[in-house]
């Protein structure tokens, strides 16, 4: 009796402490699932994601089903008799050796598919090189004299110090803003040609459904086409540890209509045409998050 | 009645050397043994101190306690404490204590190379710490060691390689050791397909470390020419490729996941029978399920480089060979399950550990199932999702199996039983704790948190604070277990022979606690069946 009331005040004191801990403002406890995102590949990779995790979760149901049953019915303080000859079954050894192989081909055979698909960068529209370094991204519209420096937010990077005593929640975008946007087009698809200047880095945008290493020496491919209608602002960060600067080198892309981001480019041209060799358009100070 | 050790009485079992000598020139396995798991339990708590400044560093959004070169530092040590320092000598400790009880030797067969492969271990890992106290602080490219990243840590850099290069030739002799005693020190009639499962379990490992070990030693040497002796092997710039280095490395990687992890399975296949009270399920098709994830342990180490621009063909070569893993691992569970299924169950903690291993390691293998479907895995990778799987395979997983083992083979070894109560409180604040520290993980990495960051947008807030006060339960819950064990040796009540009514095999029949030399004289065949079969 003592024992079950500890048990008890011990998981009250656990409860407490776990709700206690959450700052009711800022709870945004719907952010626990992948994102369908904005390309029809990042919707079918959240389709496959989706898939296995419900394969996973009845595979679950039946083993879990099978060891709790054990678990409560086979227990020694109930009577129950061990089956001391039940040692080995041939039979039942192939059957559940056979069973998730077929389910395995199951998931392999769409995953497969995906694979091929996403790995297909031919046909695009537009090429931008992106280039990682220690602690950015540089980005070069490939035929033009475009090029962009996209760093983390000022804002950001202030909060970012230590004992900044600026509240990170009143910073916009909190280490996902960055002083130029990746400004792009929707419904044009778009190739990515990838590396770095420095040490492995890692472009990732959770809702193009892209994530890309940036390696020396190393210029990887990858392609996104964003649904039409999605126009908005997605953000993403380096996922390959860098060094100190890691957590702070955002991605943003800006996707625009196709009208918009021939405005855009040829008023960045023009920009770039009028100023001095070697500067860019975008060593301009300005922010933009 | 049988009397199977009949020679507990001579006075030769207590000719050993005392005081410091005992342990400096230590060449007995259970001496050996206790040293390794005193330095395993030492680089544990170490390992926990750096992750608990890890979980407090990520409490919340904005930077509040470390620089982030410092926060590097701590998750490369953390890692490369918890897996060199804890996990792996921990078995190579439990390898010690129990196989030549297992299969009926006195000792393991090369007593000498023992104490030398325990002996370099203190010295690699004092190496390793000290790192932390040298100009630009310890090494902060992660346990993966990626180069060019890894060549920008001055001196700290060679540290880490010479660390590495010593623990990896503790691991080799270590495991030469334990093949040379399972193929030769086996008492007559212990055939190969005799042996207990943990047996089985660390032959297979042995072979894999005396495998994949040089391959690691090699790359490291290479970073370590790369830049002191201007080689250009993973250099671009000098036509070498820092993507060689990610498979040369993860060749390495993917067996030493299985290295710490194996012995666990072998541990479970002797607790869950014990306390079911019923022989295992399947014992030949576990021998083959785990040869076979040694086997296929080799051929997939690109999924650990989906995106770094592998070919479509290599890409989908390495996600059907993950894929196929899941077979011998899900016959594994099935027969632990089926173990279980009719049995008659009672739950002293190594049973409840082997139970949380058999749900928690199970709910590992699924997100490892969903990180293996390429696709999925561009949005996965090097994410908190990644995280969260590796940490329920290595801490429900290798480390509930470790403890598990601890409290199964303890009155054994010390002659007594400890506080089971205790042990039970171990267990609960362990288990609760440890789903509060790492599922709310899966969250972060899915809603698009990075791993190995210092700091993180706002609205990862939340479930990163309950992540944390699931750590530092977890943690703090740890130190029971040393507290346990110490009023267990000091005041323990005597152990019996078998201290577990459904216990089985070659072990129980010795003496509690075990002779200093386990079995002098081999056990005949009666011994043998009466173990066996009891």
């Amino acid at each position: 009796m003592n024992r079950a009331r500890l048990g008890k005040l011990a998981g009250t004191v656990w409860l407490a402490a776990a709700a206690g801990a959450v700052p009711a403002a800022a709870a945004d406890w719907g952010r626990i699932n992948l994102p369908r995102g904005v390309t029809n590949v990042s919707t079918r990779i959240y389709a496959l994601h989706m898939m296995a995790f419900w394969i996973c979760v009845g595979i679950g149901v039946v083993v879990f089903g099978v060891m709790i049953w054990s678990l409560i019915f086979h227990r020694k303080s109930r009577g129950a008799v061990p089956d001391v000859a039940m040692v080995h079954s041939t039979k039942v050894e192939v059957l559940w050796t056979a069973i998730p192989v077929l389910i395995l081909v199951g998931m392999a055979i769409p995953a497969a598919r995906l694979l091929v698909r996403i790995n297909n960068n031919t046909d695009s529209q537009l090429s931008i090189r992106v280039n990682g370094f220690q602690w950015g991204w540089q980005y070069k519209y490939v035929g033009t004299n475009v090029s962009i420096i996209s760093k983390l937010s000022l804002s950001s990077d202030a909060a970012s110090m230590l004992d900044s005593g600026i509240n990170v929640d009143r910073v916009p975008h909190y280490l996902l803003s960055v002083t130029h946007q990746l400004v792009v087009p929707v419904g044009e698809k778009i190739r990515l040609l990838i590396t770095s200047v420095d040490v492995v880095h890692s472009w990732w945008v959770p809702d193009l459904g892209v994530k890309k290493d940036a390696i020396p020496g190393f210029i990887n491919q990858a392609s996104f086409i964003i649904n039409p209608s999605k126009t908005g602002v997605y953000r993403g960060q380096c996922t390959e540890l860098c060094g100190r600067g890691h957590a702070f080198m955002p991605i943003v892309v800006r996707a625009v209509t196709p009208a918009a981001f021939k405005a855009w480019l040829k008023r960045k041209e023009a920009a770039g045409k009028s100023a001095p060799a070697g500067a860019s358009a975008s060593t301009s100070p300005g922010v933009s998050t | 009645m049988d009397q199977p050790y009949e020679s507990t009485a001579h006075a030769d079992h207590e000719h050993k050397p005392h005081g410091w000598r005992r342990w400096v020139f230590a060449t007995n396995h259970k001496d050996i043994g206790t040293m390794y798991l005193i330095f395993a339990g030492v680089m544990f708590f170490l390992g926990g101190a750096a992750a608990m400044a890890i979980r407090a560093q990520l409490f919340k959004s904005g930077m509040e306690l470390f620089d982030p070169g410092m926060y590097n530092s701590l998750v490369t040590m953390h890692a490369l404490l918890m897996i060199f320092g804890a996990v792996m000598p921990a078995w190579v400790g439990l390898a010690n204590w129990m196989i030549p009880m297992q299969i009926g030797a006195p000792d393991m067969a090369l007593p000498r190379l023992n104490n030398l492969s325990f002996w370099i271990l203190p010295f690699a890992g004092t190496l390793l710490l000290s790192s932390f106290f040298v100009p630009g602080g310890a090494p902060a490219g992660g346990w993966t060691m990626y180069p060019p990243l890894m060549e920008q840590f001055g001196a700290s850099f060679p540290m880490v390689v010479f660390a590495i290069h010593l623990l990896g030739i503790s691991s080799i002799l270590g495991a030469i050791n334990v093949v040379v005693t399972i193929l030769n020190l086996r008492a007559p009639g212990m055939t190969l397909l005799r042996m207990p499962l943990f047996v089985w379990a660390w032959l297979i490992t042995a072979y894999l470390l005396i495998a994949v070990m040089p391959v690691l030693a090699g790359a490291v040497t290479m970073l370590l020419t790369d830049h002191f002796f201007g080689t250009s092997f993973f250099n671009a710039a000098g036509g070498g490729s820092p993507v060689m280095f990610m498979h040369i490395f993860w060749f390495f990687g993917h067996p030493e996941v299985y290295i710490l992890i194996l012995p666990a399975f072998g541990v479970i296949s002797e607790i869950i029978p014990t306390f079911s009270r019923k022989p295992l399920f399947g014992y030949e098709a576990m021998v083959y399920a785990t040869a076979s994830i040694a086997f296929l342990s080799f051929i997939v180490w690109g999924h650990h480089m989906f995106t770094v621009g592998m070919p479509v063909a290599a890409q989908l070569f390495f996600m059907l060979s993950t894929m196929l893993i899941a077979v011998p691992t899900g016959v594994k569970v099935f027969n632990w399950a089926a173990t279980m299924w009719r049995g008659s169950l009672s739950f002293e903690p190594p049973m409840l550990f082997a139970v949380a291993f058999l749900f928690l390691f199970t709910i590992g293998g699924f997100s490892g199932l969903m990180l293996a479907l390429v696709p999925s895995d561009y949005q996965y990778h090097g994410t908190y999702f990644v995280v969260a799987h590796f940490h329920y395979v290595l801490v429900p997983g290798a480390v509930f199996a470790i403890i598990g083992a601890i409290y199964y083979w303890l009155p054994k070894w010390s002659g007594r039983m400890y506080d089971m109560r205790l042990a039970k409180w171990h267990f609960w604040l362990s288990v609760i704790s440890v789903n509060v520290l790492f599922f709310p993980q899966h969250f972060l990495g899915l809603a698009g948190m990075p791993r190995r960051i210092s700091d993180y947008a706002p609205q990862f807030t939340d479930w990163n604070m309950v992540s944390s006060i699931g750590g530092f339960v977890f943690g703090a819950s740890q130190l029971l277990f040393p507290y346990i064990i110490w009023r267990c040796i000091r005041s323990g009540k005597p152990a019996e022979a078998r201290p577990w009514e459904g216990a089985r095999g070659l072990e129980w029949e010795l003496p509690s606690p075990a002779p200093y030399h386990s079995w002098q004289t081999p056990p005949s065949e009666a011994v043998l069946a009466h173990g066996a079969e009891h």
